[in-house]
């Protein structure tokens, strides 16, 4: 479905010192550097497929996303979305896709949504009742009730966004970009978009790039991401993998009934967190059988859990890598 | 978007447009005590020409001036270049240019759709102007209301396509509201919006023939008065529809070089 070969996106970007003087002297004379955002990456996405789009701020996410909506024009290398060359911008192109950028909305900001939908209807040729069909089930899946005769400026920004992303499938796009779409929302609206988004893809096959700084969206919905760091490709695969291969470690999380010093433990895995009650323990992954046996003979055990590292931190330390930095969470202990 | 299915989004482009244009009741009364400027001018140039005309006008031809100014300033005005220079910044523009749609289509069909409001307050001023000052002071000529019409649509295609080229002037420079500016400078004092034309001293009579400012206003109002005999209304019609030429060729340039850079330097 998406192609991408050696893509890449280069930036001429003006650049000033601060201070009167520098700015009086850039009128006359500027000047530029260029910033790769993009910097020869490959990939492909199958159709159907729920992609994790990451990378820290500037990586070149974004960027990547709007080429292939056809927004940005590529300064070298190939984009296909679905045998079209974004760029060109053709009809039939734009009727398959959509791309949601948290951060900017195509809701009429003084018009109920309602308009919005319906101007979509028009300009993208919605059959009448293919949009009645679709708006009932947008609306349902999305509980978006009475919220489609208000205004849009007097939304909040977690019921605008499900506005935004019901006006976003109107024509039902078959690819599906979407950059930060939870930004700003509390984690029940978090969680009510991620599902939205899942049942999306699910019922309709499309296929879905997602870029967040919320692990949590990308851990709920993305079997496979794309790592970029700096516009190059630094980790493409399954999540589990990705999680395996940076910390082979396992999170375990012991609850006790009575009170355990943090010297005791210090054989069972590294102390990440501890007090009296509860320690939090990074252990290998191949130790973790012998640990927790171990731990539930000799400790007061109450409760015990086994994790994976929380997201954060793995995408943390694969940057930190990508910066020749080598970064572990700090041992906290009370 | 092929143009049978911009044609066929036409009804709903329109009426979500003209939802959009009425959506705020104070800033349409805002507004409209905004354009009342011809009425200003009127009776300034009313209370100059009590003593004596000036040139050909006397009292009932300075009301019908403004009058017609009025009206065809309501009708003709586009305002699409400063919602162009809001979506560049913004980049809500990208979100126009995700949909199948030309976004050129889309600024001229919400300017349009502004009509029907515009005519709303127009229209009435009109009626009542012609029950005060009389019939006699505009053309009885139908020619010359046909060339009106046609000069009216002219008056508005450059209008809109002079916002349109200065809007995508933004996509080079971040913000063209400074040229919109200067460009309105020129409007206000060439274009017979604050007094006709025939009143300037000839030398620059004989310029503002060839500029584009007089066609986007002076000229309708002058024929809406009937003051051009056929052969120099339809000599002058020429030349007005020369410059939509010209603006829509600059819309069309400015707009593919502009995009290509929007393009290269991202929105």
């Amino acid at each position: 479905m998406i192609r991408v070969r050696g893509l890449r996106k280069h930036y001429k970007v003006h650049e000033r010192p601060p201070g009167m003087a520098a700015a009086f002297r850039s009128l006359f004379r500027r000047t530029y550097k260029t910033v790769a955002a993009v910097d020869g990456i490959d990939f492909d996405i199958a159709a159907g497929e729920r992609v994790g789009f990451l990378g820290p701020n500037g990586a070149g996410k974004t960027t990547t996303l709007k080429v292939l909506a056809g927004l940005l024009h590529p300064t070298d290398g190939e984009a296909r979305v679905d045998g079209h060359e974004p760029r060109r911008r053709e009809d039939a192109f734009l009727k398959k896709i959509m791309l949601v950028l948290g951060q900017k909305q195509q809701l009429l900001w003084d018009l109920p949504p309602s308009e919005t939908f319906e101007l979509n209807r028009a300009i993208y040729g919605v059959p009448r009742a293919q949009y009645d069909a679709t708006m009932r089930e947008l609306t349902e899946l999305l509980q978006l009730g009475d919220l489609v005769k208000q205004p849009a400026r007097t939304l909040s920004l977690g019921e605008r966004m499900k506005c935004e992303l019901a006006a976003a499938l109107v024509h039902r796009p078959r690819v599906l970009f979407l950059d930060e779409p939870t930004i700003g929302l509390d984690v029940s609206m978090q969680a009510a978009v991620r599902d939205f988004v899942r049942q999306y893809n699910e019922r309709f096959g499309a296929t879905l790039i997602l870029t967040s700084h919320y692990m949590e969206d990308v851990h709920q919905l993305c079997p496979r991401v794309i790592v970029i760091d700096k516009g190059k490709l630094v980790y493409d695969g399954a999540l589990e993998k990705l999680v395996t291969q940076i910390r082979p470690d396992k999170r375990v999380k012991l609850r006790f009934s009575s009170p355990v010093e943090e010297r005791d433990l210090a054989t069972y895995g590294r102390v990440v967190r501890h007090d009296a009650g509860e320690t939090l323990l990074d252990v290998h992954q191949d130790a973790v059988n012998r640990v927790v046996t171990q731990a539930l003979a000799q400790l007061p055990v109450m409760d015990l859990t086994v994790e994976n590292p929380p997201l954060e931190e793995v995408m943390s330390e694969l940057f930190a890598r990508g910066r020749g930095e080598t970064r572990r969470p700090d041992t906290e202990s009370a | 978007m092929s143009v049978r299915s911009t044609v066929r989004a036409l009804p709903t482009l329109l009426r979500v447009g003209f939802a959009d244009a009425v959506a705020y009741r104070a800033e349409m009364l805002v507004w409209v005590l905004a354009t009342t400027m011809p009425l200003v001018m009127l009776a300034l140039w009313v209370a100059v020409a009590q003593g004596a005309p000036i040139g050909r006008y006397g009292e009932p031809q300075f009301v019908a001036y403004f009058l017609a100014t009025f009206v065809v300033r309501q009708l003709t005005g586009s305002w699409t270049h400063y919602e162009m220079n809001f979506e560049v910044r913004a980049g809500t523009l990208a979100m126009r240019l995700l949909r199948p749609i030309h976004p050129l289509w889309a600024y001229s069909v919400e300017s349009i759709a502004a009509l029907p409001m515009r005519a709303l307050v127009s229209i009435p001023v009109a009626v009542i102007a012609l029950a005060v000052v009389g019939r006699d002071v505009v053309t009885h000529d139908p020619l010359d209301w046909a060339l009106w019409a046609l000069s009216l649509v002219g008056a508005w295609l450059l209008t809109l396509f002079v916002n349109l080229a200065l809007g995508c002037l933004s996509l080079f420079i971040e913000s063209s509201i400074k040229v919109m500016d200067l460009w309105l400078v020129f409007y206000f004092v060439l274009s017979g919006y604050l007094l006709p034309v025939d009143l300037f001293p000839p030398r620059l009579a004989a310029v503002v023939d060839w500029l584009p400012f007089r066609f986007q206003i002076g000229l309708p109002v002058e024929l809406m008065t009937g003051v051009h005999t056929p052969g120099r209304a339809i000599e002058l019609l020429a030349r007005q529809w020369m410059w939509v030429l010209v603006a829509l060729a600059a819309t069309s340039l400015t707009w593919r070089r502009g995009l290509r850079r929007f393009a290269a330097y991202g929105g």
